[in-house]
C-alpha cells in the first residue's frame, strides 16, 4: 500500500468487530488507534511499545489483577469500561496505596457493535482521566461469535503504598472499630434493574467510583490506626465481614439501625425476596480501625464527597466460631452468613 | 412463603395491567385478579400478580392496637 | 415502604413482647407453629425468639413450597430440561434444588440445558411468544398463592394462541398439610395453635381454617408476614390456650377476609383439578393435597405433553426433616444437621430453601445453640 492511499476510518456507527480486528494485521492496528488510543490517550500509549516503562519512588509497591464480566454491559451510572478502572483502582487503593497505573486487556466476540466497543473505550479513558491514573498498556483479542459475551476487560494496577503502611485480613481485633462509607447495594440493584425477565424500573444508580482519594484522607489521618480496608463488592457486605472474620480469627456485631440503605434499594430487595447485606457494591469501602484512631477516620471519611454518609456500623469481638451477628432493628438477634451459591430472586 | 409486598397502584393500563410503585421501584403486574382497582390504591403484590388490596382502614387499625398493647403494659 | 416499615418497629415491637410475657403463664409451655416459610423467615431474620419468654416455643411448619417438592418431581423437571428443543422457566428459588445423584437445574444449566429464571409466569409467555419454534415449559411450584398467576397464565396462552407453551403443574395445598399434622400430633409433640398463613389466605380466606380449629379443638390465627404481626399473633393465641378457646382469628386483616379473592379462586377452579395423591417432601403421599389440569387444558400440560412418568426418589435415610417438619425434632436434634447437611450441600427439604427450618436455623439462628451450650 503506498503512503498515498487513504485507508477507510473504521465505521464507528454501524460497524462491528471482526475476527481480523484481532489477527495482528492493519485491522487491528487500525482498532487500536481509532478507539482505545483515542480514548485512553497518553504519553505511554503515543509511544506504541507492548510495554511501557515508568520511574517509581522508593518504598514498597502493590499490584493487583481483576477481571470483568457483567451482563449487562451498560447500566445506570456505568458500564463495563468505568466499572473496570475504578474496581482496578479500588483493589490497589484498599491496601491504603496510592494508585499509579493501569493495564487493560479485551476479550471482544466477534461481531460485537464497534459503537458499543468506543463508548466503553470512551467511558474507560474518563474514567482513567478523572481518577488520574492512566491505562499505559493493553492488549485486544477477538474470539469467535458465541465464545464471549461481548466484551471482557482485564486489568491490572500498581500503585505506591506510604512508608510505614501495612494493612491485612488479618489484623482484625477485639474492639475495633467497623466503618461503612455510603449506602450498599446500590450497584447491584442498578444492574438487576435491566436483566431481563427482572427488569424493574428504578432511578438507583450504579455508585461505581474510584475511592482512592477517600483513602488518601482515611490515610492520612488515621493511618497508623487502620488495620484492614476493603471494598464489599460480590457479596456485599456479608461476604466481606465473614472473610475478614475467619481471616483476622474474630467475630463481627454490627447494628442493623446504623446500615445506610436507600429506599429504592430496600424495595427492589423486597421485590426480589433479596438481602441488600448481600449485594454488590462498587464504590463504597469497610475499614476496621482501631479504636483511637476512630473519630478521626470518621471525620476524613465524612469529609470526602464519596464518604459523606460513612458510619459506624459495629465492632470486632471476640469468637471463636468467627460468626458476623448484627442486632436488628426489631430488637433481636441474627447471624449474617456466608451466601450459600448465588444470591437468586425468589418467591418464597 | 410466599413472597408478596404492599405496591400503590400509580397507572392502569389495558389488558388487565397495571403499573405500580414500590417506594419508587415501579413495576409492570397483572391485575387481572382484582376488580375496582383505583389510582393509589395499595395491593399485595406476588410473583408480578396483585392478589389483594390492602384496606387502609384496617391497617391502621392493626396499628392503633399493636400501640396500645404496648402502651397498656408499659405504662 | 409504606405498610412495611411501620410493622418492623422495634419499639412497638418491645410493647408487645412485654404483653406477650404477662399473659403467657410461666407454669405452662406452649408450643405453637408457624405453617408458613414466610413466618419462619419473619422469624430468624429479625430475631423474634429473642423478644420471646423462654416457655414459648415456636415450630417451624411445612410452608414452604420449595421445601415440600419432593426429590422425584425435581428429577421430572431434569427430565423435561434435557430435552431438546425444552425450554424451562423457573422461579429462582428452583434453582438449586438438589434432585437425585446430586444434579439440579443449576447444574444442568452449566450443562447446556435451557433452563431461565423468571420472576412471573407473564415472563415466560413473553418467552414463548418471541421464540416460537422452542417448547417453553412452565415449572409451576406453590401454595394456593401462587396457583392463580399459573392459572391465568394458561388463559393468556390460550387467548394469545401459544401452541409452545406448557406447565410442569406442582401447586399444592396448605390445608391438607395442616391437617397430617394434625393427625401425626398424637406422635410426641402437642402443637397448643397455629399462626396461618398470610398470603395464602389473601386468596382462599380464613374460612377453610375453621374445621381445625373445630375438629382438632386447635386455635388459628391467620397472620401477616411481618415481625410485628407475628408477635401480634402469638399474643392472641397465647391468649386463645389460656382461655381455653378454639377459634380461628384473623391478624392480618388489612389484606385477608374471610372468603378470600373469589375471582382467584374461580380461575383456579376452571383450570385445576384435585390429584387423588401427591407426594410432600418429608410428610409423604398426602390424599387431595395438590393440582393438575384438567383434561380441557391437556395440551398445556407438560406432563402429559411430553409423556413424563413419574419418578420416586428417597430422600437420606438419616435425615430427620419429617420429624422436624412435624414439629418433633428441632433442627440441632438431626445429626446431618450442620455435618453433611448445611445450604451448600443440602441432604433434606428444610435445607433446601432460606426458609426451611433448617437453612433459617442455620443461617441466622445457629449462634444461639452455641450460647445455650455455654450456659448449661
Amino acid at each position: 500500500m503506498s503512503a498515498r492511499q487513504r485507508h477507510l476510518k473504521l465505521d464507528l456507527a454501524a460497524g462491528r468487530v471482526e475476527l481480523s480486528h484481532g489477527a495482528g494485521g492493519r485491522a487491528m492496528a487500525q482498532l487500536i488507534a481509532e478507539v482505545f488510543h483515542q480514548a485512553l490517550d497518553n504519553e505511554w500509549l503515543r509511544r506504541g511499545n507492548d510495554q511501557s516503562a515508568f520511574d517509581v519512588a522508593a518504598g514498597r509497591m502493590v499490584m493487583t489483577t481483576d477481571g470483568y464480566v457483567i451482563s449487562p454491559l451498560f447500566f445506570p451510572g456505568g458500564d463495563i469500561g468505568s466499572l473496570a478502572v475504578h474496581g482496578t483502582i479500588n483493589d490497589v487503593a484498599m491496601a491504603g496505596a496510592r494508585p499509579l497505573y493501569l493495564s487493560a486487556s479485551f476479550i471482544i466476540e466477534e461481531g460485537f457493535r464497534l459503537a458499543d466497543l468506543k463508548k466503553i473505550a470512551d467511558s474507560m479513558g474518563r474514567a482513567a482521566r478523572e481518577a488520574g491514573v492512566p491505562v499505559i498498556t493493553g492488549d485486544t483479542k477477538v474470539v469467535e461469535r458465541g465464545k464471549a459475551d461481548g466484551v471482557f476487560i482485564s486489568t491490572a494496577g500498581v500503585g505506591v503504598l506510604p512508608h510505614g503502611l501495612d494493612l491485612s485480613a488479618d489484623k482484625a481485633r477485639p474492639g475495633d472499630k467497623v466503618l461503612l462509607s455510603g449506602s450498599l447495594g446500590d450497584h447491584g440493584v442498578a444492574v438487576m434493574s435491566r436483566r431481563q425477565n427482572l427488569a424493574f424500573e428504578t432511578t438507583i444508580q450504579s455508585d461505581s467510583a474510584a475511592l482512592h482519594g477517600l483513602v488518601g484522607e482515611m490515610v492520612a489521618v488515621a493511618g497508623a490506626g487502620l488495620r484492614v480496608m476493603r471494598d464489599p463488592t460480590r457479596g456485599g457486605l456479608a461476604a466481606t465481614l465473614n472473610e475478614l472474620a475467619q481471616q483476622s480469627c474474630v467475630g463481627f456485631r454490627i447494628d442493623e439501625d446504623g446500615l445506610p440503605i436507600k429506599p429504592q434499594v430496600a424495595a427492589a430487595c423486597e421485590l426480589l425476596g433479596i438481602d441488600p447485606l448481600y449485594v454488590a457494591n462498587e464504590g463504597k469501602l469497610i475499614a476496621i480501625v482501631a479504636p483511637e484512631h476512630t473519630d478521626a477516620a470518621l471525620a476524613a471519611m465524612r469529609a470526602h464527597p464519596l464518604g459523606r454518609e460513612a458510619a459506624i456500623i459495629g465492632e470486632v469481638v471476640e469468637d471463636e466460631h468467627r460468626f458476623v451477628q448484627m442486632t436488628t432493628a426489631f430488637g433481636g438477634g441474627r447471624i449474617v452468613d456466608w451466601l450459600a451459591g448465588d444470591q437468586l430472586p425468589r418467591i418464597c | 412463603m410466599c413472597l408478596a409486598i404492599p405496591a400503590e397502584v400509580i397507572e392502569l393500563l389495558p389488558d388487565q395491567m397495571a403499573r405500580v410503585s414500590v417506594d419508587g421501584v415501579g413495576k409492570l403486574v397483572s391485575v387481572a385478579l382484582l376488580d375496582e382497582l383505583a389510582i393509589g390504591d395499595y395491593v399485595v403484590l406476588h410473583v408480578g400478580f396483585a392478589l389483594t388490596r390492602i384496606d387502609p382502614e384496617e391497617a391502621r387499625r392493626t396499628l392503633a392496637l399493636l400501640g396500645q398493647l404496648g402502651a397498656e403494659v408499659l405504662a | 415502604m409504606k405498610y412495611v416499615d411501620e410493622y418492623r418497629d422495634g419499639k412497638l415491637a418491645r410493647g408487645v413482647a412485654a404483653a406477650i410475657a404477662r399473659d403467657s403463664d410461666p407454669a405452662r409451655n406452649y408450643a405453637l407453629m408457624e405453617f408458613c416459610g414466610g413466618h419462619t423467615h419473619a422469624i430468624s431474620r429479625y430475631g423474634l425468639e429473642d423478644l420471646l419468654p423462654g416457655n414459648v416455643r415456636m415450630v417451624h411448619g411445612p410452608g414452604c413450597p420449595v421445601c415440600v417438592l419432593p426429590v422425584g418431581r425435581i428429577d421430572m423437571a431434569l427430565q423435561l430440561a434435557a430435552k431438546p428443543n425444552v425450554t424451562l422457566c423457573c422461579y429462582g428459588d428452583l434453582m438449586r434444588v438438589p434432585g437425585s445423584r446430586g444434579n439440579s437445574l443449576l447444574r444442568a444449566k452449566a450443562a447446556g440445558a435451557d433452563i431461565r429464571m423468571v420472576y412471573s409466569t407473564l415472563d415466560a409467555l413473553v418467552i414463548a411468544e418471541a421464540e416460537p419454534s422452542r417448547d417453553v415449559v412452565f415449572f409451576a411450584i406453590g401454595f394456593e398463592t401462587t396457583t392463580p398467576p399459573t392459572a391465568l397464565s394458561i388463559r393468556l396462552a390460550l387467548k394469545r394462541d401459544l401452541g409452545n407453551f406448557s406447565v410442569f403443574c406442582n401447586h399444592v395445598l396448605t390445608p391438607s398439610a395442616i391437617e397430617r399434622i394434625l393427625a401425626c400430633d398424637s406422635d410426641g409433640v402437642r402443637i397448643d395453635g397455629f399462626v396461618g398463613p398470610a398470603h395464602v389466605s389473601t386468596v382462599i380466606g380464613t374460612a377453610p381454617f375453621r374445621r381445625f380449629a373445630q375438629d382438632f379443638a386447635k386455635p388459628v390465627v391467620v397472620a401477616g408476614f411481618e415481625p410485628l404481626d407475628v408477635m401480634q399473633a402469638i399474643l392472641m393465641l397465647i391468649r386463645q390456650v389460656n382461655d381455653g378457646r378454639h377459634e380461628v382469628e384473623n391478624q392480618y386483616i388489612r389484606a385477608v377476609t374471610e372468603h378470600g379473592n373469589r375471582i382467584a379462586q374461580a380461575e383456579v377452579a376452571d383450570i385445576f383439578e384435585l390429584r387423588e395423591n401427591f407426594e410432600w417432601r418429608g410428610l409423604g403421599q398426602l390424599p387431595d393435597s395438590a393440582l393438575r389440569l384438567k383434561d380441557a387444558y391437556a395440551g398445556f400440560d407438560a406432563e402429559r405433553r411430553f409423556a413424563l412418568d413419574d419418578i420416586s426418589a428417597s430422600d437420606n435415610p438419616a435425615c430427620e426433616c419429617g420429624a422436624i417438619l412435624r414439629g418433633v425434632k428441632r433442627p440441632a436434634e438431626c445429626r446431618l444437621f450442620g455435618t453433611v447437611c448445611t445450604p451448600e450441600t443440602p441432604m433434606g427439604s428444610c435445607m433446601v430453601s432460606s426458609e426451611g427450618a433448617c437453612a433459617a436455623h442455620w443461617s441466622y439462628g445457629r449462634f444461639r445453640d452455641h450460647a445455650r451450650r455455654k450456659t448449661a
